[in-house]
């Protein structure tokens, strides 16, 4: 795997989204689950069942945390009881690596609980970067910062989204969690080509994958969570992972989420471009998709 | 030619426009609340393309705000859904989210205000508003339970040890109500038959629900209860009025003697009565594990 100064050089393979329907399955069943990542503002609380549940999952497998909330490219400071929260959880669950989005969400402390885009400007570059170099510095461990699914660009921008992640994560000196969805259904919402963005990023800053599905509408792509990856997504993925080595992937399933093991066997195809290729047959699947 | 704004600003203009509550149709209103048009506002910083214009692209940012926002709510007070009548707590989400947005980083704090602000604007809980605040402070409290601290519980001889000035801790997930309904067993059901629909298909409560509780009919009848956490799993314990009143006491910060005092105020219950009550409410809270030692300032509620 690419372990790298941004996972703190862990070699996590695939891994899947903890999700509370499928509890019942993980304790009963014990699957070979690599690792969980698990969303962080689930279990920044203070007692009760998220947090039995949580050391009950820790016990058996390794545990990633995501957040949803830090909101690095919101233009005011990070609430200092998240930051506070955040770092109780990240003592527990001892996660070599945090991740959040390259997006904003909040203003004068209220909040959308949304993944609002930024616009690409050199003012949001600069305030983004300082804001994950004061989240890593309080956190004391490596922080990836994950591109987003957006629907509406801003007549105020002044680069393209790859360069703008590039400058953000040199400044910031982090590293990314490159969600090759987000970059496919990015590409349809603003018409450009995802292979562009997948070779203009950073190899090695690439902390970890993301790969999840969607819903096509007519005019837009809606970034849901509640399908497989589709195949042009794959093809995105191989990608990645031929520019940045075999990396940390995990497969996010959030809305309409079927059994454990159906969740589990469409992140499994990931394994197909991570091991190195031992038949024609295979060589042959992956010449098929490779870019 | 107009001023380009800079980060906050913009993040300002957009929040606004994301929070506008959406027409009876779920779409982007035509104008905001100055009356100015949101085809205006949107193309102010927003880029259209080929297949949506600006007004599009922002009302995507728009309905997703308010369809989270309403699941997790709808979430968090199916009881209250039902009391009201789905119709009716349509606007009464919409109403009480446009009047408290969210204000802290999880969705698990989105009702907190609730029972406040349907104390003052009684008109959105309709014919049933004793109940619907019964309900909603149930509903909350459940919330509160269900995820709250547990600190280090006291055994009935460090509270016999305690000096008389002392002042003793409540649980931070015991909540106390005081209710006009016995509402308790109601709510209860709502929520199992939440649970159970949930985890078959939808996660509303259903229509047979909404007809079980037209059915239903309360009468009113003084009600005091604890809701708290035992092994993960949230429990509606009745009390009495004087124990409700002494552990009211006791979570206000109150010293013991204080406590009991106000535990009994209004109540002629004989003193050697009293006494015997004491000691079997300590004995049954130290059990539960209920009493701790007080909160140090930033976990107080
Ligand atoms: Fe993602």
């Amino acid at each position: 795997m690419a372990a790298n100064r941004f996972n703190a050089f862990q070699t996590h393979g695939v891994g899947i989204g903890l999700r509370i329907p499928h509890y019942d399955h993980i304790f009963s069943h014990k699957p070979a689950v690599d690792w969980f990542e698990i969303i962080s503002e689930n279990y920044m609380v203070d007692g009760g069942r998220p947090l039995r549940m949580l050391d009950r999952i820790m016990d058996q497998y390794k545990v990633v945390q995501h957040g949803v909330s830090m909101y690095f490219g919101s233009s005011q400071a990070p609430d200092r009881e998240h930051l506070r929260r955040l770092k109780t959880l990240v003592r527990r669950t001892r996660t070599p690596w945090l991740s959040d989005h390259l997006c904003w969400g909040s203003i004068d402390g209220t909040y959308s609980h949304d993944l609002l885009p930024l616009p690409y400007t050199w003012e949001a570059v600069e305030k983004t970067a300082a804001r994950i170099r004061l989240v890593q510095d309080f956190l004391e461990i490596p922080v990836a910062v994950e591109n987003v699914s957006s629907y509406a660009a801003f007549t105020d921008s002044q680069m393209t989204e790859w360069e703008f992640l590039n400058e953000v994560v040199e400044r910031a000196d982090c590293g990314i969690l490159l969600d090759v969805n987000n970059i496919y259904v990015s590409s349809v919402n603003h018409d450009f080509d995802p292979i562009d963005y997948v070779n203009a990023i950073p190899a090695e800053r690439v902390a970890q994958i993301h790969i999840a599905g969607h819903t096509r509408y007519e005019k837009y792509i809606l970034d849901t969570h509640d399908h497989p990856v589709i195949e042009p997504v794959w093809q995105l993925y191989a990608r990645a992972i031929e520019r940045c080595g075999p990396t940390p992937t995990l497969l996010e399933w959030d809305d309409l989420i079927p059994t454990f093991d159906e969740v589990w066997a469409e992140a499994r195809k990931a394994e197909r471009y991570l091991k190195p290729l031992e038949t024609p047959a295979e060589h042959q699947l992956l010449a098929g998709v490779a870019l | 030619m107009i001023q380009p704004m800079n980060l906050e600003q913009l993040q300002r203009t957009m929040a606004a426009a994301v929070m506008l509550p959406l027409t009876a149709d779920e779409l982007m209103q035509p104008t905001n609340s100055a009356g100015r048009p949101m085809t205006e506002v949107a193309a102010e910083f927003i880029q259209p393309n080929s297949r949506l214009t600006a007004f599009d692209r922002l009302e995507i940012y728009n309905r997703q705000y308010w369809f989270r926002l309403q699941s997790a709510f709808t979430e968090d007070f199916p009881a209250l859904r039902a009391v009201v009548d789905p119709a009716r707590f349509e606007s009464l989400m919409n109403a009480y989210l446009a009047a408290h947005p969210s204000r802290s980083f999880t969705l698990r704090n989105l009702g907190s205000s609730l029972h406040a602000w349907l104390t003052a604007n009684p008109r959105f809980a309709g014919p049933r508003f004793a109940l619907a605040i019964d309900v909603t402070q149930v509903e909350w409290a459940c919330v509160e339970a269900f995820d709250n601290a547990e600190l280090t519980p006291l055994s009935l001889a460090a509270v016999a040890a305690l000096g008389a000035d002392s002042q003793l801790g409540l649980q931070p997930h015991v909540q106390l109500l005081a209710l006009s309904y016995p509402a308790d067993d109601f709510v209860l059901q709502m929520h199992q038959r939440q649970k159970r629909e949930s985890s078959e298909a939808g996660t509303r409560t259903g229509d047979s629900a909404i007809h079980a509780v037209k059915r239903l009919r309360l009468s009113k009848k003084a009600t005091w209860l604890a809701i708290h956490r035992a092994d993960d799993s949230l429990y509606y314990k009745p009390l009495t009025r004087p124990e409700y009143q002494t552990l009211a006491a006791l979570r206000s910060g109150t010293t013991l003697p204080e406590a009991l005092q106000a535990g009994f105020a209004g109540l002629r219950i004989a003193a050697p009565r009293q006494v015997a009550l004491v000691q079997q409410w300590f004995t049954n809270w130290a059990e539960l594990g209920w009493l701790c030692t007080p909160l140090p300032e930033p976990f107080a509620s």
